[in-house]
């Protein structure tokens, strides 16, 4: 029996399934080892049952609460896809205001239809099993956590920051360039793809499980930056997680 | 007779779908779009300019290079930062890429299921094993190129204000060439595979709008074209263009001058035929593309014509890309001023603006973004009210997905439009 697999989103942009389908041919693979039963953005058909749920997206209003513990009742295992799902992602980003303020900043207006609350993580809802974390995803991480579930095993994130990655694959420091970077604090898994890109670490991940700090500030201040300036960053993707 | 679809399949995004009848007469037919407000404009505020292209990136995981592209452009136009002729044509290549996939992924995945009467592709897995396999290979193609040009095919990472921060070798770039001349036969079967469908007769006037054909096929201009024959520049598009709420959607709906319009494919194939690519240009004519009434449900048709314009212009891109030399990235300096502008492009579902105004600190103040899919939602309204009339001699099943059909045809993308 092929294990039943499916995708579900909220709040979000729908990033992390395509992040999914954009594995094409190692996808076209995967369906030979799992049925997907359930993708809204691809798919009329429904489940009842579902060994697997993938989830993406956070939850922001009551009929979310509701949808969610349904979709939990129905699956075994129960996986938040994405840093929406997993931590509130880029959606918390308004988090420092009300919701209120945030209707009249946008609408201007207070229609029934528009009302949300802080934008949570799944976890807040229901029991979330395990996690793919990210912005998006990353694929073949995608490939190996959903291969360790087929397999009965524990899909296990790596322990370590982005930073080790980074040296491994000897791209330059954009602490030399004076830019703020998260790779020291951000858990491993992205190859290190921002900073492959000219870019710096926004922390997409979340934190490695004991960041160390000191290190950090010392860092920091050798390069004329400030605890401020890293916070920002942060924020960005991760404003609902506490600051390390 | 009362139809409540909630949550619309093959879509991108949450909306259901009611109608209620009473007899010969429709005394209700709603798209309700229920996406969850995020708020990127007010989240924007307060936020550096150096971070806005990768925060609106996330307001859409289809279209997410559409929104860094023309984000970029907005803070580079108010900051007089001049982009140089390689990282124009990258992202050009980047904008190709991007509406080949979203294009392709909507034909194959959310369309054709319609037309081959299966809930969804992978229903075929075993019985059309090569049909699915050359979808596969099709959006793998498409994208590639925003793998090569953008370092990952969604959320670019090698974008920045004023260019790029990384760049394909050229050796990566002829090996994508490759690629895409390799991909034309499937491209030909999937022109083959669309000409056979049928699709329902529904013509009406309608004023369609994309930016401007100058040099080339609607993609980057500074002007608006209607198919009204009127110009105006995109920074006057307020004068014109309205947002307004409505409550059945979370998503702003837009008007021009009063009336709804269409964006996207048909309208930019409508505007801009002339500057087709040849092989796209064929296609259209093979596939009868050349109306002046358009008809929704043949925007699938337009999006083919245009998956074939982005693949053979990116073949140019390339080639020009090499025959200039793959130069170094450069970074500009970004001046410390204040500034405001508008800016807009051409997605995969059509014209996308982004205005923005900040400090002398490069501190946002304010951002406001509007949508292709929430200019198109007023237009699925009124067709709705078009289309129904003829259908009332149909079960409730089949008015239902016709109307699921009509919708899907505008490909909507409603976590984006509400954003």
């Amino acid at each position: 029996m092929k294990m039943k697999v499916g995708l579900f989103d909220f709040a979000g942009c729908e990033g992390c399934q395509l992040t999914v389908m954009n594995l094409e041919d190692q996808l076209l693979q995967v369906l030979q080892h799992i049925e997907l039963v359930e993708f809204r953005e691809l798919m009329t058909e429904t489940a009842e049952q579902i060994d697997i749920a993938f989830v993406e997206g956070s939850i922001c209003r009551p009929g979310d609460r509701q949808r969610l513990k349904q979709i939990r009742q129905r699956s075994k295992v129960l996986v938040a896809l994405g840093s929406c799902a997993d931590n509130g992602g880029v959606n918390a980003l308004g988090s420092d205001r009300t919701p209120e303020v945030l209707r009249q900043q946008v609408y201007a207006n207070d229609l029934p239809h528009l009302y949300t609350e802080t934008p949570q993580p799944l976890s807040a809802v229901v029991k979330v099993d395990y996690r793919v974390p990210g912005c998006p995803i990353d694929g073949q991480e995608f490939l190996a956590i959903l291969q360790a579930l087929l397999l009965q095993q524990q899909p296990e994130l790596p322990a370590f920051a982005v930073c080790v990655e980074c040296k491994l694959a000897e791209y330059p420091c954009s602490f030399d360039y004076g830019q703020v970077c998260l790779g020291p604090v951000t858990r491993a898994g992205c190859r290190a793809i921002c900073i492959d890109g000219g870019g710096h670490c926004r922390g997409c991940r979340g934190l490695i499980d004991n960041p160390r700090t000191s290190p950090y500030h010392r860092i920091l201040e050798q390069h004329g930056l400030t605890v401020e300036e890293i916070l920002d960053q942060y924020r960005t993707f991760n404003v609902s997680e506490k600051a390390p | 007779m009362k139809i409540e679809l909630d949550y619309l399949t093959r879509i991108e995004g949450h909306g259901h779908l009611i109608v209620e009848r009473d007899g010969d007469k429709i005394v209700n037919c709603r798209l309700q779009v229920v996406e969850t407000p995020r708020f990127f404009e007010a989240m924007l505020q307060g936020r550096h300019i150096s971070d806005v292209s990768t925060i609106v990136a996330r307001v859409c995981g289809v279209c997410s290079i559409s929104h860094t592209l023309v984000s970029l452009k907005t803070m580079e136009k108010a900051l007089q930062i001049e982009v140089p002729p390689q990282a124009q044509l990258l992202r050009r290549l980047l904008s190709y890429g991007e509406t080949a996939q979203s294009h392709l992924l909507h034909l194959y995945f959310m369309a054709l299921p319609d037309h081959l009467g299966v809930p969804s592709l992978f229903k075929l897995l075993d019985s059309k094993q090569e049909l699915v396999a050359r979808a596969l290979r099709l959006k793998r193609t498409a994208n590639r190129i925003c793998e090569v040009v953008g370092g990952r095919s969604i959320h670019p990472v090698t974008t920045c204000l004023g260019g790029f921060s990384a760049r394909p070798e050229a050796s990566e770039l002829k090996k994508l060439r490759q690629e895409l001349v390799a991909t034309l036969p499937d491209l030909e079967a999937t022109v083959e595979l669309f000409a056979s469908f049928e699709f329902p007769a529904f013509n009406r006037q309608r004023n369609a709008l994309c930016l401007a054909p100058e040099n080339d096929y609607p993609l980057s201009s500074d002007n608006l074209l209607s198919s009204n024959h009127e110009r105006f520049p995109v920074t006057s598009h307020h004068q014109r263009i309205e947002e307004y709420i409505s409550p059945d959607s979370t998503a702003k709906l837009a008007r021009c001058e009063g009336d709804c319009y269409m964006v996207g494919p048909q309208a930019r194939l409508r505007n801009g035929q002339q500057k087709l690519s040849p092989m796209a240009a064929k296609v259209a004519t093979a596939l009868s593309l050349e109306q002046t009434t358009l008809n929704p449900f043949e925007n699938l048709k337009a999006r083919l014509v245009e998956v074939i314009h982005c693949i053979e212009e990116a073949l140019h891109c390339i080639d020009e890309l090499l025959l200039r030399g793959m130069g170094r990235v450069v970074t500009p300096n970004i001046p410390s001023l204040a500034g405001e502008a508008t800016a807009a492009i051409e997605a995969p579902r059509g014209t996308l603006f982004h205005s923005y105004r900040f400090n002398t600190q490069g501190i946002i103040e304010e951002a406001n973004c509007i949508i292709p899919t929430a200019q198109n939602l007023a237009s699925i309204e009124e067709d709705f009210k078009r289309l129904l009339p003829q259908l009332l001699d149909l079960s409730a099943a089949d008015i239902q997905h016709k109307l699921e059909m009509l919708v899907r045809a505008y490909d909507p993308c409603l976590s984006c439009s509400t954003h």
